[in-house]
């Protein structure tokens, strides 16, 4: 028999725009009362497995400029790499874990996640990919929401046989998608996200 | 219909078609010249990393989340505006309706100001509208809400460029890789065609797919005009025709 073909187009993208703070973080801008707390501010509710981390990441334009009105989201999977599943329609439970956060650029063009370090998921070839982060940054001027993911600088054997590090063909910029680690009482894994110039990001169409 | 398996069940997403949408660098949204990004992207098929994503139950929502009329006011003070109810379907793009999904929304009220503290319109304030609100799409991928027409408003660009009335939506979908930011326009506004933002996309039928239906027969007597706009998120390939994502 002949299946029914794909009837229906994607909607095409448009910018977040510049007040993007307003719908997707109102409480950090000032609109409060609507809701309790910003989604996906906070991605730990309660005892969690894995290494405690924060990942910090700054976006900066083409002119050196930092993204204050940016937003990024991350979506990554837990210590023994395995993805939150889905949430109950009618549940109200918020998972100890929930995988995926929301936050806001400042006015330096950074931002935080309080997270933990994610396990190692299998790629479509069948092997290990390293543990990395997949990450959605959206602002004013951007026409539609970019991919790319974090990877860790402390996962150098991983990061050498990773599906998707490998199929970027220049090597030196396999780099623009390593977060360097700075111990402390958290570790933290600090990203600079470049949307133009010589270290230009590598953004997916994944 | 039972018993068939339909094709776009389980597979992988089908690809992005990148001349439907805007391309990154568009000049005359003079914004994107420092944001766009040179070099080409790295196009890869998703990976169990995007063809996940985060779920929401219905419970996190407040009974006023889906009513900009009213979530923002503190005594019960409707905003000042034209009464609308929006909704519509999120589909994927085999059909198939998309339930259980979060979809937000935000606009600026009435005189097209927005409750920011960037904000340089000199449109006034509503202390009675925020702006902002949510919904979470029923079984058959349905939502809707209530708000007030935004106004259309002036920003710097090119001096004097007006957006035409819109309201932004933001639609996640079953995967990481489903996520869409988009805007939603109001049929029949002359202001559609002249703006840059809008103009950043190339084709006119998938400007037209930004465009909401005055849907008459459903406005609310002496209360409301109703406008229908449907979201469709891209779609998954069968998995007759490829193996497994591994590990799923």
């Amino acid at each position: 028999m002949l299946h029914p073909i794909p009837v229906l187009k994607e909607t095409p993208s448009q910018t977040a725009g510049p007040y993007v703070h307003i719908g997707m973080t109102p409480n950090f801008c000032g609109i409060t009362g609507v809701i309790d707390a910003d989604l996906g501010k906070t991605m730990l509710n309660g005892p969690v497995e894995g290494e405690r981390i924060d990942i910090v990441l700054r976006v900066i334009d083409g002119a050196g400029a930092p993204l204050s009105d940016g937003l990024v989201e991350i979506w990554q999977a837990d210590a023994s790499g395995n993805f939150v599943g889905p949430t109950a329609p009618c549940s109200n439970a918020a998972p100890a874990f929930t995988g995926w956060g929301r936050q806001p650029c400042g006015e330096d063009g950074s931002l935080t996640f309080e997270t933990i370090k994610p396990g190692r998921v299998r790629g479509p070839d069948g092997k290990l990919m390293a543990p990395h982060v997949a990450l959605w940054i959206v602002a004013r001027g951007i026409n539609i929401g970019l991919q790319t993911r974090l990877y860790f600088e402390d996962e150098a054997e991983a990061n050498a046989s990773d599906f998707v590090l490998n199929k970027i063909m220049d090597k030196r910029r396999r780099e623009t998608l390593i977060a360097r680690r700075e111990e402390g009482p958290v570790p933290r894994y600090v990203l600079d996200i470049h949307l133009q110039g010589e270290k230009e990001t590598v953004f997916f169409d994944m | 219909m039972s018993g068939i398996i339909l094709p776009g069940a389980d597979g992988l997403l089908f690809q992005r078609d990148r001349d439907w949408h805007p391309p990154a660098n568009t000049p005359g949204y003079k914004s994107t010249t420092f944001r766009a990004p040179r070099h080409s992207l790295l196009s890869l098929g998703p990976t169990q990393s995007e063809m996940t994503g985060p779920t929401f139950g219905h419970e996190k929502l407040g009974p006023l989340d889906n009513d900009l009329i009213r979530n923002f006011s503190q005594d019960g003070t409707e905003a000042i505006g034209q009464r609308l109810i929006v909704y519509g379907q999120v589909l994927d793009e085999n059909a198939r309706p998309v339930p259980n999904t979060l979809v937000e929304y935000w606009q600026a009220n009435a005189g097209g100001r927005y409750r920011h503290k960037k904000e340089g319109y000199l449109a006034a304030l509503d202390p009675n509208f925020g702006g902002f609100g949510r919904s979470i799409t029923d079984e058959n991928g349905f939502y809707h809400f209530r708000t007030i027409k935004p106004g259309a408003y002036p920003w710097p660009n090119t001096g004097n460029d007006w957006r035409p009335a819109h309201i932004h939506f933001s639609v996640f979908g079953h995967a990481f890789a489903q996520r869409l930011i988009t805007q939603m326009y109001f049929e029949g506004d002359p202001m559609i065609w002249q703006c840059p933002i809008v103009r950043t996309i190339n084709d006119e039928a998938a400007i037209n797919q930004l465009t909401a239906r005055l849907d008459r027969l459903n406005t609310t007597p002496m209360d409301a005009l109703c406008y229908r706009f449907d979201i469709v998120l891209r779609g998954r390939r069968s998995t007759m025709f490829e193996n497994k994502l591994e590990g799923n």
